[in-house]
């Protein structure tokens, strides 16, 4: 007898509320010269949404704006704010770069990591998906400069930027997190 | 401890953090209306557009996002009315690392921009304007959109500005966490929806085929900002502030080891790097010493705390002489830093003391290009990548006595061979620390590792 080990997972598009479908089509409104220029607002409503983007995504929003699928598939993988997998409810970016990493980030990334029960270590050399927590409410990576460096270090908790953290006042920064999905105009 | 002090130091000049830090201040409209906003735009709607570019030309306004360009020049390259649609992107990418001046005017005083934009779209003859803001503002992105809602149901965005007839509008487009996006062709690309690999140079300018293959300015967030206030002051009390070639006031955001981090707003040139450190930024911690100051972003080469530079200097008699100085002694000024071989860049100044270990501090910015480099060209691709893991295998303690040299060759061998300034961007910091750091450089390669963590 076969079992099943993962059960289908029902396709993105399949679930398309429609004012997504309304906010999309506002944002196509904005180029005026150029359906195609607005692939990455439409890749940030839909991540915003589903909080990654499938295949189903990508499809879909090519077919909307008369492109071949590989047009949007190749700003979903070289874009670094794009996921193909789901990450945790909340999402902690922590600042990684030179005036972070004098100011410590790398013991706030480690404090946060041990606070969300996230191996550090692994959580440097992930691939694919988002370093996240057992029980998926979080997801910590390390990302490039936040241009915050005279409040440095700092992190992005979703939309919320925190400044001055230590590895002592990180923890915190789990607690206070509202689950909001990042948000595009 | 804010960034942006609400006292300026009695050395600043604010202009583009003028309003921001008043207290009470908030990014609408009617507080921006009730601090004299959108004069600029009504007094340019006066003039002839041709009269604005020659104003600008006159403040020798450079470029604040990192290559200092001259506004003027840039905006001379546009033919006003050659039947071609135009177009203005506004680059509030400000990805360069060190650097974080933008943020404020993006989130405490988005009408400051969208004047400028107005203003500099008058002049252009443009129609449709872009402010690109990258994704990890994604709070900006939100501020400035509402602020041009409000700005179209006042008139000073839409159709028939001002009820001058002049239509012009404009949108946010948010970019997605790539460094990349910063290169003024990428982010022309970034918006066209495609992969964002700059475009092959010549043409240079985006002037002459920019965004949909049409004429087009991308200008900084900050170098827009200043539009307004070089309408309001006239280039006379503007062009005072600066020096000959770097005219009006600078944003220079501080970071690293000093006592008070933060964004100051200063006359071009108007303080040394030394001033800057110890007067306005506190100095450094206790019983610490200067090491090392990279002085305009990431890719700026980084100055050593004790090295002397050689500047040439016009003596009174109009002969030109070497003057040799610290580098607490250089200006902040575009053209004092170019000739001490670095630059002012985007104004992110980034201070290291002598608990830092500069081969640590060369991995981690090598991290950083290896993870941005856009993979167009090979040198780059290759090179950024092998540079870092040069860097990290001798931090690991596997390193050789020649690395220090290999590392050179490889950062020659990129810069200079690549479509976009990326190429010079990551090799600059490695052959720079290389260059002024060598004994740090052997003995990490000899394998005595480090024990400070940057």
């Amino acid at each position: 007898m076969m079992t099943e080990v993962n059960p289908p997972q029902a396709l993105q598009a399949e679930k398309l509320p429609a004012a997504l479908i309304a906010e999309m089509e506002e944002a196509i409104t904005h180029y005026p010269v150029s359906k195609r220029s607005a692939s990455l607002p439409l890749l940030h409503l839909w991540q915003n949404h589903f909080g990654y983007i499938d295949d189903s995504g990508v499809q879909w929003i090519a077919a909307k704006l008369e492109l071949t699928p590989i047009n949007v598939l190749e700003l979903v993988t070289f874009y670094p704010w794009f996921r193909q997998q789901a990450p945790g409810k909340t999402i902690i970016r922590v600042c990684r770069t030179l005036s972070c990493a004098l100011a410590g980030s790398q013991a706030v990334h480690d404090s946060l990591c041990r606070a969300a029960k996230i191996d550090p270590e692994a959580a440097k050399h992930s691939h694919g998906g988002l370093p996240t927590s057992p029980d998926g409410e979080y997801s910590i990576e390390f990302v490039e400069c936040l241009a915050s460096c005279g409040t440095a270090p700092v992190c992005l908790v979703n939309d919320e930027l925190h400044e001055n953290v230590t590895p002592e006042s990180a923890p915190d920064l789990l607690k206070s997190a509202t689950p909001n999905p990042q948000s595009a105009i | 401890m804010p960034a942006l002090s609400p006292t300026p130091h009695p050395k600043e000049r604010r202009i583009i953090f003028g309003n921001l830090t008043k207290p009470g201040y908030a990014p609408d409209l009617d507080t921006y209306l009730a601090h004299g906003g959108y004069e600029s735009l009504r007094k340019a709607l006066a003039m002839k557009p041709g009269e604005i570019v020659d104003l600008v030309k006159a403040s020798n306004l450079r470029g604040r996002g990192g290559a200092g360009f001259p506004c003027g020049a840039k905006w001379g390259f546009i033919k006003y009315d050659d039947g071609k649609d135009h177009y203005l992107v506004v680059n509030g990418d400000e990805s360069e690392p060190g650097t974080f001046k933008d943020r404020y005017i993006l989130h405490q005083d988005p009408h400051q921009l969208i004047e400028g934009v107005m203003i500099a779209c008058f002049a252009l003859n443009i129609k449709l304007a872009y402010i690109y803001i990258r994704c990890e503002f994604p709070q900006a992105a939100k501020i400035v959109w509402n602020a041009i809602q409000e700005a179209r149901a006042k008139g000073f965005v839409g159709k028939n500005i001002l009820g001058t007839g002049f239509d012009c509008d404009v949108y946010v487009h948010q970019g997605a966490a790539a460094y990349i996006c910063g290169e003024e062709t990428s982010m022309l690309e970034s918006l066209e929806g495609k992969r964002p690999y700059p475009r092959i140079k010549p043409p240079y300018f985006p002037a002459v085929l920019g965004l949909y293959m049409k004429p087009t300015v991308v200008n900084n967030v900050e170098t827009i900002c200043h539009i307004g206030h070089i309408l309001r002051l006239g280039p006379e009390e503007y062009t005072k502030m600066g020096t000959a070639g770097d005219g009006g006031t600078r944003t220079l955001g501080v970071s690293g080891d000093v006592m008070r981090p933060g964004a100051y707003e200063l006359p071009a040139g108007a303080v040394t790097l030394g001033e800057l450190i110890y007067d306005i930024c506190g100095g450094l911690r206790p019983g610490r010493k200067l090491k090392a100051v990279i002085p305009g972003g990431s890719s700026a080469k980084v100055l050593r705390g004790d090295e002397k530079i050689k500047l040439k200097e016009k003596q009174p008699d109009g002969s030109m002489a070497d003057r040799e100085v610290a580098i607490t002694d250089l200006r902040m000024d575009a053209a004092t830093l170019a000739a001490a071989g670095t630059m002012i860049g985007s104004g992110g100044v980034i201070v290291m003391d002598d608990s830092r270990n500069m081969v640590q501090a060369l991995n981690n910015l090598n991290q950083f290009y290896a993870h941005e480099s856009c993979g167009q060209c090979t040198p780059c691709r290759e090179g950024s990548l092998w540079m870092a893991k040069m860097t990290t295998r001798m931090l690991s303690g596997d390193g050789v006595v020649n690395d220090p040299a290999v590392l050179k060759n490889v950062a020659d061998n990129i810069a200079g061979r690549t479509v976009c300034a990326f190429g010079e961007a990551c090799s600059w910091p490695t052959q720079s620390f290389v260059l002024k750091f060598p004994e740090e450089f052997e003995e990490v390669a000899r394998g005595k590792i480090p024990a400070a963590a940057v």
